[in-house]
C-alpha cells in the first residue's frame, strides 16, 4: 500500500526534487505541498516552488527497532530537517559519520531508494539528507 | 446545554489478554460499569464506542454495530468514534454533546482495542497510521522515534535529562502496582529504564508504553437522572479539544503539544478553573517524554521544567498534583482506542474517593489529558463530584 505505483508516481516532484509550493501573496513556503495558503485562505495563491536542498539538523535520533520495510537498514538516524528556507522535514540522515550528526549539521539532500515493497518489488526513491 | 454527569464506570483487566477477544473486553468493561450504576442495558439510550484500528488489528470494521449486537442492546443507536489514541475521549466528548444538546438522556461510552491478535510488526504499522503515513511512516518513522525527535529536543533546549525521562515511568509503574486492573505490578528503578534496550534515541523499552489488550466503559447521564443511579455522580465541568498537523516537522514547536494548550484553555475556561484547582489528573504518557510535555502544556509547571518538576516527585501519588495515579499508559497499559476511556474512569473513582490504595485525599476537581498521534489531536476534560 506504502509503494502503490500510482502514489510513488504521484510524489515524483515532491520527493525527487523537493518540490514544494510557495503562496504568491504572504510568501509563507511549504512542504510538502499544499493545495491553498492557511494563512491567506481565499486571497492567496499558491504555485509551485522548489525547496533548498541543504538545511541543517534540528532534531535527530538513532532508531533501533525498525519498522516493517525498514529492518536492513537498522539502526539508522531519522532527523528533522531545517531547510534553508526555515521550512522543516522529516528525513533520514545517511553516509554521515555518526560524530558528526548533532544539532545543527549542515546536511545536504542526497537522493535514494526508501524502500521496496515485498510483494511485488516495487521500489520506492525519495530524498535522504546527508552531513556536509 | 444541560449538565452531564458520571454515574458508572467498569474496566476489563488490562495487559496481554489471550483469553478475551475484543468482544470479551467490552463486555467486562460495559458490563461493570452498568452493574456500578445500578442500570439495566435497556436504560441506555447510545453507544459512543472509541476505537482506533480494529480493521488492521483484529480485521474488523463496522464495530458500531457490533457493540450493540454482542451488548443485546439494539436497535439503539451506536456510533464509533476513531482519533488515534484519543479516541476514547472524543467518544466520551460526543456522549457529552448528545446529552448536554438534550437528545439523549443516558448514553455509554466504550472504549476498546485488541492489540495481540497480530505480530508486533503488525501492531507498529497500525498504530503508525496516527501519524502521516507519507511524509513520516514511509521514511522510517516510527511513533518512539517521532516522540524520541521532540525529546532530543526537549534536552537540548531545556537540558532535560534521561534519568528525568525515566523517573515518568518509575513514578506510573509505582502507581500501577496499587491498581489491580493495571498491565504491570511491579515497581522498576531508574536504572532498570536506563539500562532496557534502546528503541529510538533517547528513548528505551521502559520509556515507551506498551502494547495492551483492554476496555473501558463509563455510563454518562443528565444532571436530573444522575442521582437514580449514585449518591455521588461526576459532572463533566468543562470539555475542550483541538487539531493540529499530522506531521511533527509541519507544527510551529517540537517542544510542545499545542493542541493540549488549547483543549486545556477551552476546558479549563468552561469549568471557571484554573490547573490549580486541580488535585489529579490522568494524561497522557505513552513515552515518558509525553508526560513531561503535558504537565507543562496543562501549566502544571513551566514550560522546559516538566522534567526537574518530575524528578523532585511533586507529580507522585498525594504530592503537589497526583498525576496518572492508575499507573498511566506505561503502568497501566495502552489499549490505544480505550484509554480515553480508562482515564475518566480513574478520575470517577478518585473523585468517589474509590480508588483504593491509590487514593489522592481531598480530591476535588479531576482533569484528563489524551493525545491523539504526536500531537494532531489532544482532548482535555475537567471533572467534579455533584455534593
Ligand atoms: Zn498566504
Amino acid at each position: 500500500m506504502k509503494n502503490a505505483i500510482p502514489l510513488i508516481w504521484r510524489r515524483i516532484p515532491e520527493r525527487y526534487a523537493l518540490m514544494g509550493t510557495v503562496c504568491e501573496n504572504c510568501k509563507t513556503e511549504y512542504f510538502p505541498k499544499r493545495m491553498f495558503c492557511a494563512k491567506c485562505r481565499r486571497k492567496g495563491r499558491v504555485v509551485e516552488k522548489q525547496m533548498p536542498d541543504e538545511g541543517k539538523i534540528f532534531s535527530f535520533s538513532e532508531v533501533h527497532v525498525a519498522p516493517t520495510g525498514h529492518e536492513s537498514e537498522a539502526p539508522y538516524f531519522l532527523a528533522i530537517i531545517e531547510l534553508k528556507n526555515g521550512v522543516r522535514l522529516m528525513s533520514q540522515i545517511v553516509d554521515s559519520e555518526k560524530e558528526k550528526i548533532k544539532f545543527g549539521s549542515p546536511v545536504k539532500m542526497m537522493f535514494r531508494k526508501i524502500t521496496e515493497d515485498d510483494h511485488d518489488g516495487t521500489i520506492a526513491y525519495g530524498y535522504k539528507f546527508k552531513v556536509v | 446545554m444541560r449538565k452531564v454527569a458520571i454515574v458508572g464506570a467498569g474496566l476489563s483487566k488490562f495487559g496481554e489478554r489471550w483469553d478475551a477477544s475484543f468482544r470479551d473486553l467490552i463486555f467486562e468493561a460495559s458490563s461493570m460499569a452498568l452493574e456500578d450504576a445500578k442500570m439495566e442495558g435497556s436504560d441506555l439510550q447510545a453507544i459512543y464506542g472509541g476505537t482506533m484500528a480494529p480493521g488492521r488489528l483484529i480485521g474488523q470494521e463496522h464495530v458500531g454495530a457490533l457493540i450493540a449486537d454482542q451488548l443485546g442492546l439494539t436497535p439503539i443507536a451506536s456510533t464509533r468514534v476513531e482519533a488515534a489514541c484519543a479516541s476514547g475521549s472524543v467518544a466520551l466528548r460526543n456522549a457529552y454533546f448528545a446529552i448536554a444538546s438534550g437528545m439523549y438522556d443516558i448514553v455509554a461510552v466504550g472504549g476498546v482495542e485488541k492489540m495481540t491478535e497480530v505480530s508486533t510488526e503488525e501492531v507498529s504499522f497500525a498504530l503508525g497510521g496516527a501519524g502521516d503515513q507519507e511524509w513520516e511512516l514511509f521514511l522510517g518513522a516510527t511513533f518512539p522515534a517521532i516522540y524520541a525527535l521532540m525529546a532530543k529536543r526537549h534536552m537540548l533546549d531545556f537540558g532535560t535529562t534521561e534519568e528525568q525521562m525515566a523517573s515518568v515511568s518509575v513514578k506510573n509503574h509505582k502507581n500501577a502496582s496499587k491498581n489491580k486492573f493495571a498491565q504491570y505490578q511491579n515497581e522498576i528503578t531508574i536504572q532498570d529504564v536506563m539500562d532496557s534496550s534502546p528503541v529510538a534515541s533517547p528513548l528505551k523499552l521502559l520509556d515507551c508504553s506498551p502494547i495492551t489488550d483492554g476496555a473501558a466503559a463509563v455510563i454518562l447521564c443528565s444532571e436530573e437522572r444522575a442521582r437514580k443511579f449514585t449518591d455521588t455522580p461526576v459532572q463533566i465541568i468543562g470539555s475542550g479539544q483541538a487539531s493540529d498537523a499530522l506531521a511533527l516537522a509541519n507544527r510551529k514547536s517540537m517542544t510542545e503539544i499545542a493542541a493540549t494548550k488549547e483543549a486545556a484553555r477551552q476546558a479549563l475556561h468552561q469549568a471557571k478553573l484554573t490547573i490549580k484547582d486541580v488535585q489529579v489528573a490522568e494524561v497522557h504518557d505513552c513515552f515518558s517524554i509525553a508526560e513531561i510535555l503535558a504537565i507543562e502544556d496543562l501549566g502544571i509547571c513551566k514550560k522546559g521544567e516538566g522534567g526537574k518538576f518530575t524528578e523532585d516527585g511533586h507529580t507522585a501519588l498525594n504530592s503537589k498534583i497526583s498525576v496518572n495515579t492508575s499507573g498511566g499508559l506505561k503502568g497501566c497499559g495502552h489499549p490505544v482506542g480505550a484509554t480515553g476511556v480508562k482515564q475518566a474512569v480513574e478520575i470517577y473513582w478518585q473523585l468517589q474517593g474509590r480508588a483504593n490504595g491509590r487514593q489522592v485525599k481531598g480530591a476535588e476537581i479531576g482533569l484528563t489529558q489524551n493525545v491523539g498521534g504526536s500531537g494532531a489531536t489532544a482532548v482535555v476534560n475537567v471533572y467534579k463530584r455533584m455534593d
